[in-house]
């Protein structure tokens, strides 16, 4: 029997991102706000600090920092013909857990998704006709815009500090900056981050070809910072240990350096760490939650009462707690009916790599997650895909993050995994090459979705997620042509030999590609065809907010944390004007 | 054109290699120095640190000149597992003009801390039935631990050889590479587990043996990262990453050297919270 503890005015579930970034602001209009997170308390001092957090063993290949696979593991299949399976070890992408969540491995790298991503369908039709998509395809409208979130990606780039350079302010296009971005408000909080040798090489290419090169908007910080909430950020000294890592630093823009010093001050808001929560619980009516139950690290059973609960959980999680929870109606492929785990999308990524002669000597460990030199030319809409079968992009650039050599010692096409020939063209290419990452968009479509396992369960006694995903031919198509776009780059670089490897199916849980899982608690203004309504609030119990890149009806063609920044301030906003003024739908299903 | 050692050094830094210098043995110690000044090198520019006298920066000094290699203490394998393991390791990356290879780097010895311990009892990984094989993309799907995986093959391995003659470490460079190369197509049953899944994770470990920090028994004097010209653990480029197409000349750090560690306690930010 769980021990009912005293009832609070809201729960927050997962102590990531979001959920510091609403729970601050919760807790600063006055609401007594409880956050619970599974995993452990940690800051930059003591534990993110040297010797132990450059450890590449550690935790890029054991990969210290992720979700606990061995007690919380999702099950996959590629296809709803074959049986799910556990994946026993991550690899293709790596949810986090802990205070701070999975933004304490990132990379940093930190965009905007432009107009046309939140009008997607609606565009497409406009301007390329209804027949033009595959009809497996089920891509849809955000129901919101652009112009609505525009204030909240300005604030959300300011709480970081972000590191970067205009490229349209307020309609006028700046020198220097992405062209095709949407427009913007004011500039970066910061300048870009100095450009390395791969970046360099890059731009003076991508400019020959008559393309639009711009730094990278970073939030490793070029310059020392201190952000709207009063606290201090350091500059980035490019040690090249972003993703997967800490920042020891106080460089890398995490929840620890830009929200939680303020936040766990507050005394409206207790953290508990430790808290696996179980489910959101439901009134006999179904329609209203009253808290949650979860179980801590002790093993005890308790239930925290709440009137507001919001699961701020990585996507996958998040999807999972509603399938538990009973909340919204699960998606039905048969069918097509149902929404719960429907439109899960990912990304699409392929690389490109340029090798150089013993002369160009890059140092591909001087870098930051997010120091890259790139081009949005070939990326969401900003060219015109008549004739060509597809929709979406990539972006592509030179994006160095680092050279740790378990992992990094390229090698060109046709070199043996093993024995001397593997050895010397390691040492012959691991300082002589650029390396292009191609960041692509991905469609949703009907076979690809997320539901609970029948068969394998988690530590608790709850049945495992399970994924079905294969990459739709769209995606596949954009990028065989986008990369080939790539190889264009490396060989306008001067490189010796360029290889391209554009994204191939089937997509494989055994190669890491990306952690921007999306979808599956869509976003939309239909309640038969979302989960939630343009605030993330869930139709079906009006006090549950869902927010995460869960939220996404697809992914675009870049890093999704700056649009679920702006997602998460859009929805304080809406909260605290709106729902918590006079709590019901806040848009009638 | 080659960068040269930074001359900013502090007094923080230089206490700690001095300190080190003090306790160790004079070959290390050549290791520690070179250690203190990367260190030195490696401290916040955005820290106002007081310049130290330009003597403290040493010139990179060369790689130290090992010794031979110490014999490992082999915890995990046993002696005929010792000797494939030794053997199949080298061929998989071997000694030539350009560096070491496994055996000096102690890969093996790597290898045999690693099954000994959690990793080779299943750390990380999930360990619940029902046992389904499935298809490539959804990877590892064997009850085995890596320690019971490679205990299982290495002995299947060693009896199929021994059936047919010499045991893999006598046989010449050319029939090991031939063996390992029929166990990497998977054309044999090793008591369950697939040849071709021993050969992915031997290959896999080796190379995180080789390149790994030298903590964790292999990479021994950092020879692997010498070999590339990776710098190791510990590093701030911030004054050398726009300097571009220049070698950077430094002895690399490990984990080890680090040892006292660094706490990048700001002025004016909270240490901790909560």
């Amino acid at each position: 029997m769980a021990q009912r503890l005293k009832e609070v005015d809201v729960v927050v579930i997962g102590v990531g991102m979001v959920g510091s970034i609403l729970a601050k602001e919760l807790a600063a209009a006055g609401y007594k706000v409880v956050g619970l997170e599974r995993g452990t308390t940690r800051f930059t001092v003591p534990e993110f600090q040297s010797p132990g957090i450059h450890d590449e063993l550690r935790f890029d290949v054991r990969k210290a920092l992720m979700q606990d696979n061995t007690r919380e593991p999702v099950t996959f299949r590629n296809h709803s013909s074959e049986t799910g399976l556990p994946i026993r070890r991550w690899e293709s992408f790596l949810p986090g857990t802990g205070l701070g969540g999975s933004m304490v491995h990132w990379n940093g790298q930190t965009f905007r998704f432009q107009a046309n991503d939140f009008q997607l369908a609606t565009r497409t039709r406009e301007r390329y006709g209804k027949g033009f998509l595959d009809p497996d395809l089920t891509i849809q409208d955000w129901g919101v815009t652009y112009d609505e979130l525009e204030p909240h990606y300005d604030r959300f780039e300011y709480l970081l500090g972000t590191s970067g350079k205009a490229g349209n302010l307020k309609g006028q296009i700046q020198p220097g900056g992405d062209p095709h971005e949407s427009p913007r408000s004011r500039d970066y909080p910061t300048p870009p981050q100095k450009e390395h040798y791969s970046g360099a090489l890059f731009r003076k290419a991508a400019s020959s070809l008559g393309h639009h090169p711009f730094p990278q908007p970073s939030s490793n910080l070029s310059q020392p910072y201190t952000n709207p909430e009063g606290l201090k950020m350091n500059t980035c000294v490019f040690c090249g240990f972003c993703e997967r890592y800490a920042c020891e630093h106080y460089a890398k823009s995490t929840p620890q350096t830009f929200i939680l010093p303020v936040l766990l001050a507050n005394s409206n808001f207790e953290l508990r760490t430790g808290c696996q929560v179980q489910r959101i619980n439901l009134d006999s009516s179904k329609k209203r939650a009253t808290g949650v139950t979860y179980i801590d690290n002790a093993g005890r059973e308790l239930e925290q009462p709440a009137s507001l609960v919001i699961t701020c959980l990585f996507a996958i999680n998040n999807i999972r707690m509603l399938l538990l929870s009973g909340i919204g109606k699960p998606y039905d492929p048969a069918t097509g009916k149902g929404v719960v785990g429907r439109n899960y999308a990912y990304q699409t990524m392929s690389t490109v790599a340029s090798f150089f002669d013993a002369d160009v000597i890059i140092n591909p460990f001087m870098a930051s997650g997010a120091s890259g030199t790139m081009i949005n030319d070939f990326a969401g809409d900003n060219f015109d895909h008549s004739g060509l079968g597809f929709i979406g992009g990539a972006f592509i650039g030179a994006v160095n993050t680092n050279g740790r050599p378990i992992q990094y010692h390229p090698t060109p096409p046709g070199t043996p995994t093993w024995g001397k020939g593997w050895k010397d063209a390691v040492v012959k290419h691991y300082n002589h090459t650029v390396m292009f990452s191609l960041h692509g968009s991905s469609v949703s479509q009907k076979q690809n979705y997320a539901d609970l396992d029948p068969t394998y369960k988690d530590a608790w006694g709850q049945p495992l997620l399970r994924i079905t995903f294969d990459f739709p031919k769209n995606d596949l198509k954009m990028a065989e042509y986008v990369t080939a776009r790539g190889v264009e780059i490396g060989k306008a670089m001067g490189a010796k030999q360029v290889a391209g490897s554009p994204r191939k199916g089937p997509y494989t849980t055994q190669q890491y590609q990306t952690t921007h899982n999306t979808g599956g608690t869509v976003m939309g203004n239909d309640p038969s065809t979302s989960v939630v309504n343009r605030y993330l609030q869930s139709w079906d119990v009006p006090n549950v907010f869902v927010i995460g890149a869960s939220a996404y009806p697809q992914n675009a063609s870049w890093n999704p944390t700056g649009t679920l920044g702006a997602l998460t301030y859009w929805v304080a906003d809406a909260l605290k004007s709106k729902y918590l003024k006079n709590p019901g739908h806040l848009v009638s299903p | 054109m080659k960068l040269p050692t930074s001359p900013h050094v502090t007094r923080r830094s230089f206490v700690v290699s001095a300190s080190v210098a003090t306790v160790v043995p004079p070959t290390v110690a050549l290791v520690a120095g070179s250690a203190g000044a990367a260190a030195a090198a490696a401290h916040h520019p955005a820290r106002s640190s007081p310049p130290a006298q330009a003597s403290a920066a040493a010139p990179v000094p060369p790689a130290p000149v090992s010794s031979a290699p110490e014999r490992p203490v082999y915890l995990f394998f046993n002696v005929a597992e010792v000797q494939f393991i030794e053997a199949a390791c080298e061929r998989l990356i071997p000694a030539d003009e350009a560096g070491a290879g496994a055996l000096a780097a102690g890969v093996p010895n790597y290898l045999d801390k690693q099954l000994g311990g959690a990793w080779g009892a299943g750390e990380r990984l999930y360990r619940s039935g029902p046992w389904i094989q499935g298809s490539p993309s959804q990877g590892y799907q064997l009850p085995f631990t890596p320690a019971e995986l490679f205990r299982t093959a290495l002995r299947a391995i060693n009896s199929d050889l021994a059936r047919q003659g010499p045991p893999f470490s006598e046989l010449s460079a050319a029939a090991q590479d031939d063996y390992l190369k029929s166990l990497e197509k998977g054309s044999h049953d090793l008591d369950g587990v697939p040849a071709a899944v021993f050969f992915d994770m031997l290959l896999k470990m080796s190379i995180e043996g080789f390149f790994s920090d030298p903590v964790y028994g292999g990479n021994r004097d950092m020879v692997a990262w010498r070999m590339i010209g990776f710098p190791g653990a510990y590093a701030d480029y911030y004054e050398a990453i726009d300097r571009h197409g220049v070698k950077f000349e430094r002895a690399p750090m490990s984990l080890g050297e680090d040892g006292q560690g660094h706490v990048h306690v700001h002025p004016e930010i909270p240490a901790s919270v909560g």
